[in-house]
């Protein structure tokens, strides 16, 4: 077998260093009668790369892979262009086959890219401190309202109607079974978000406010007077973005007085891999440090005096403090992390604003475009690189008529909200700079056939 | 002295220049590497974008005025960047990588090839469900494995690591006591357990209480079965155990949880040392999260990301959270999510991450398990094991061993600080180890054994590797017993010395400031 290196001789060896007859000596603590007495249950003997390389190639082409078509789903997994090079990067083996930088003096790499990567998020999301990363841009949601409840001492959150339904199904799970209590809406197919009603909503019980920006039908608004009221009644405003690239074109929440912005960092560097792994990204004020989840890195120096990193505040982890931990994360996202942070090094601030100007572009041509079809309205005053539009009929069906037509058309808000009939005809589009011109067309016209 | 551009000089050399400072601070092939915040500006970008079309503006009026403070750098500066940094770290394509219970084994690169076919890797969550049908087909095909390789009724698939995957399982837990109506809130966590243990019961709203160990380095039986009784949900045991031991009494531990009415937990973090020749559901286990970035390879990438599959048994399936993958009799797959959950998995629990948990893992955990087949599976467990024990033997001569006579260990081998020289520890001897090449085990832990040092060496260490690594070892011990003043300052050949943590945490810097602000918050 190709990744043993033992061989026969080297075990018969070892097996007499060890004063043992055979292996199954080894194996005495554990009763006989939990032990197999022969091969797996069906799995065949071991195969060869080739033989295993065919195999996932016969399931991969069963798959309508993103780039070949035009391509449009967004709804918290985005397609942007990854550059080759940070691919190549993360898989440098030193980087790739690292563990958690526990022995600061042999895993400078990672720690100082993960000092760097916190950067880059603090700033991104206008905060003053990030955390090393989370699984996802949902988890760290759900996180963020748990740590806003130990900030406040209050049990009650209110999340915006604007926040991604999956989202709010995570919190729901974990309310459940921590007590929490969670006022959720859904949205409405309107310009308008609800942010009126979520100010009323606001009481001296409330833990926090969440909404996302920009929300699940794509709209974008001023998040101040929210932060505002929040604050007014001792709440904190949680902002969770899911298109990072948005921030080269919008205002940070952060600026607009959110006090913990999350979010989904897949877009940058990491590819949709039809859901995961990705990275969540959080970030807070630095008056909550002590009250973050995760692993934060820290910049130190060492016995010389030479600058240096090391994981910090080790003492809110569940590795040092156990049940008193803030969070009972282990394992985060680290390698997303990385083909996040050399993403946006290749991009920097200009490159972020250019790609953000061109994805806001292309996403008004294909709205402009979309909204002259018969019976099709643009639902969004405002938005980024995604919009919703209203079909005529029921946007689920069509979506699988223009896959069936080799375009990938969006995601329907029946997909999402499958009990509400006031959203099936809704349609979110998602507009990157991987959409062209030809693309548009291509998706307006099998729209039209597809509605007529 | 300025910096010679010339090349090696023939007046330099001798162990005394060796000591010497150089103009750039690098000590040849020791590269050191700036922050991005120092080498690049918000001007420089290394990618080229096509110019935006005109259009207007429909951003709201919330167009960003301010600087973002974003720099950047061309690509050849960002390749230089990160590849410097990487040369700054220990990895298992490096050697040996003895942390126990993380199972840092080889990673193979097959595996990285097949999670990056576009099939896989280019594919949206939300696309029409006909057209991920092969996908979707993967994740089954994985899940069928994991079951029955364990052999479990049901998996959950969507957890995205290890602690992820014990709240997957407690959060079942606690459905199906809802679903009998009962309110148990306390977990019985033994003290050798991971810190994840404790921490998920809590973060799951559980009372914790500690199990004591017995002197053999097993969960004391007596003392858990005493605790039992109906406020007691469940107990969460890792087998083996982070002693690096069989639980021999799991199975009777199960059936006298389950005769109170409570659930068994299962830490899977060491599934490496059995896969293949042991099934944990024939032990009673109803709930147990594999880490395929353990037993099954993905690669750990510096802390992530990982993945937590749960399976779990008969009683504990109704629970599973969704989505959920379901093959229907046609071999057309289903994915069970909001929509039909009131249909087809009505008691399920919810969801816990917004898509359908980590694919690029589970191609690259099935990659694996094909490879290996059902005998290449049983080698691993066999191997691992047999490594192990030799390393306990090895050295249960120069370091304590306290549980060598529990009789063999299982993958990892656990030795503890007694018998150093006064002032010496466990940190002295890993640090000495940085300096022979290796990354240290991990230490102080489990916290059952003081000053713990746990060496797991998995199966993909050949003998010479292993007779290395144990000849640095004994090296390093015998140093620590002798009392050698250079190691209490070791590492002294690593990219850094010893580092400030106690600095790093009294006066905490987690973001870059330009130095004039760095300054003026001082």
């Amino acid at each position: 077998m190709r990744y043993l290196p033992l061989t026969p001789a080297d075990r018969q060896q070892m097996l007499a260093a060890i004063g043992a007859q055979s292996i199954d000596d080894l194996f005495v603590d554990v009763p006989a009668e939990a032990q197999l007495d022969g091969p797996v249950h069906g799995l065949p003997g071991h195969a060869s790369e080739m033989a295993v390389e065919r195999h996932f190639s016969k399931l991969a082409r069963q798959n309508l892979v993103a780039s070949d078509h035009p391509f449009f789903l967004g709804a918290g997994a985005y397609k942007h262009h990854v550059p080759a090079s940070v691919d190549h990067l993360i898989q440098r083996g030193e980087f790739l086959t690292a563990y958690t930088p526990y022995q600061p003096e042999i895993a400078q790499g990672t720690l100082q890219m993960l000092f760097e990567f916190q950067t880059q998020v603090a700033r991104l999301f206008g905060c003053d401190v990030a955390n090393a990363s989370m699984y996802d841009g949902s988890t760290a949601c759900w996180e963020a309202i748990s740590m806003a409840g130990r900030v406040t001492k209050r049990k009650k959150a209110i999340l915006s109607g604007g926040l991604h339904p999956h989202y709010v199904s995570v919190a729901k799970t974990m309310a459940h079974f921590t007590g929490d209590h969670l006022e959720t809406a859904r949205p409405s197919l309107s310009a308008e978000t609800d942010s009126a009603q979520l100010i009323d909503a606001i009481d001296g019980e409330t833990s926090c406010v969440v909404v996302q920006y920009p929300d699940i039908l794509g709209r974008v608004e001023d998040l101040s007077a929210l932060a505002a009221r929040a604050h007014e009644a001792g709440a904190l405003l949680i902002a969770v973005v899911m298109e990072p690239v948005a921030l080269g074109a919008i205002r940070a929440p952060g600026d607009m007085g959110a006090d913990i912005v999350v979010g989904e960092g897949q877009s940058l560097g990491v590819g949709l891999q039809f859901g995961g792994p990705y990275v969540g990204l959080f970030a807070c004020k630095e008056k909550f440090v002590r009250q973050m989840p995760g692993r934060l890195c820290g910049e130190t120096v060492d016995a010389e005096g030479k600058r240096g990193f090391v994981l910090t505040l080790s003492t809110r982890e569940q590795h040092i403090r156990r049940e008193k931990a803030t969070s009972n994360i282990c394992t985060n996202a680290g390698l997303c992390a990385l083909a996040f942070s050399i993403h946006m090094t290749l991009l920097g601030e200009r490159g972020l604003r250019d790609l953000a100007a061109l994805n806001h572009a292309r996403a008004v041509q294909a709205a402009d475009r979309l909204a002259q079809l018969p019976g099709v309205t643009l639902v969004n005053q405002s938005f980024f690189n995604e919009f919703t539009v209203k079909l005529p009929k029921e946007a689920r069906p069509v979506v699988q008529a223009l896959a069936e037509k080799g375009v990938l058309g969006g995601v329907s808000l029946g997909r999402l909200y499958p009990d509400a009939a006031d959203l099936a005809n809704g349609l979110v589009v998602a507009v990157t700079e991987i959409v062209s011109e030809e693309d548009i067309e291509a998706l307006a016209t099998a729209l039209q056939e597809v509605l007529a | 002295m300025t910096l010679n551009q010339s090349g090696w000089r023939p007046e330099m050399g001798g162990a005394a220049q060796a000591e010497a400072a150089t103009y750039t601070g690098n000590r040849a092939l020791m590269l050191e590497e700036a922050l991005i915040f120092e080498l690049g500006d918000c001007q420089t970008t290394g990618v080229d974008i096509a110019p935006a079309p005109k259009v207007a503006s429909r951003l709201g009026g919330l167009e960003r005025t301010r600087d973002i403070g974003l720099p950047g750098l061309s690509e050849p500066e960002t390749v230089r960047h990160y590849t410097r940094l990487s040369r700054q770290n220990y990895a298992i394509d490096l050697g040996l990588f003895p942390l126990g219970s993380c199972t840092m084994k080889h990673n193979p690169r097959l595996n990285e090839k097949v999670a990056r076919m576009p099939g896989f890797a280019d594919v949206h969550p939300l696309q029409p469900q006909a057209t991920v049908q092969g996908a979707l087909a993967v994740i089954d095909e994985l899940a069928h494995w994991l079951i029955t390789l364990t052999g479990m009724k049901a998996v959950a698939m969507s957890p995205k690591a290890g602690a992820h995957g014990e709240l997957c399982g407690i959060l079942a837990i606690k459905a199906a006591l809802e679903a009998r109506g009962e309110d148990r809130p306390v977990i019985l966590v033994p003290e050798s357990a991971h810190g994840t243990n404790p921490a998920t019961a809590a973060f799951a709203g559980f009372r914790v209480e500690s199990i004591p160990a017995t002197p053999e380095g097993r969960v004391d039986f007596a003392a858990l079965t005493a605790r039992l009784g109906p406020d007691v949900a469940a107990v969460m045991i890792t087998n083996p155990n982070t002693c690096g031991l069989f639980e021999r009494d799991l199975k009777r531990i199960s059936d006298a949880v389950h005769a109170a009415g409570g659930y068994v937990y299962c830490d899977g973090a060491n599934f490496n040392a059995i896969v293949g020749r042991v099934r944990p559901g024939d032990l009673g286990v109803d709930a147990m999260h594999i880490n395929l970035h353990k037993t099954f390879s993905t690669p750990h990438g510096g802390g992530g990301p990982g993945s937590g599959p749960v399976v779990l048994s008969e009683a504990l399936a109704p629970f599973a959270p969704i989505p959920h993958v379901v093959r229907h009799a046609d071999g057309h797959f289903h994915l069970v999510e909001e929509e039909t959950a009131g249909a087809e998995l009505p008691n399920s629990f919810g969801r816990m991450t917004a898509f359908h948990g980590q694919m690029g893992m589970y191609t690259r955990a099935l990659s694996y398990i094909l490879s290996h087949g059902a005998d290449g599976l049983r080698q691993v467990a066999e191997d691992a094991v047999l490594n192990a024990n030799y390393v306990l033997r090895q050295l249960e001569g120069v370091l304590d061993a306290p549980f060598a006579g529990s009789g063999p260990c299982m993958h990892e081998a656990l030795f503890s600080d007694a018998n150093l020289a006064e002032g010496f520890s466990t940190l002295d001897i890993a640090k000495g180890l940085i300096d022979e090449g290796y990354h240290p085990m991990t230490v102080y832990f489990p916290l059952v054994v003081h000053g713990a040092m746990l060496i797991e060496p998995t199966e993909t260490e050949s003998k010479a590797a292993l007779d290395q690594f144990i000849g640095a070892l004994r090296s390093v011990a015998l140093r620590a017993k002798q009392g050698d003043p250079a190691l209490k300052s070791a590492p002294h050949f690593a990219p850094r010395r010893r580092l400030d943590e106690t600095l790093a945490a009294r006066r905490p810097v987690l973001v870059w400031s330009p130095p004039a602000l760095a300054e003026a918050a001082e």
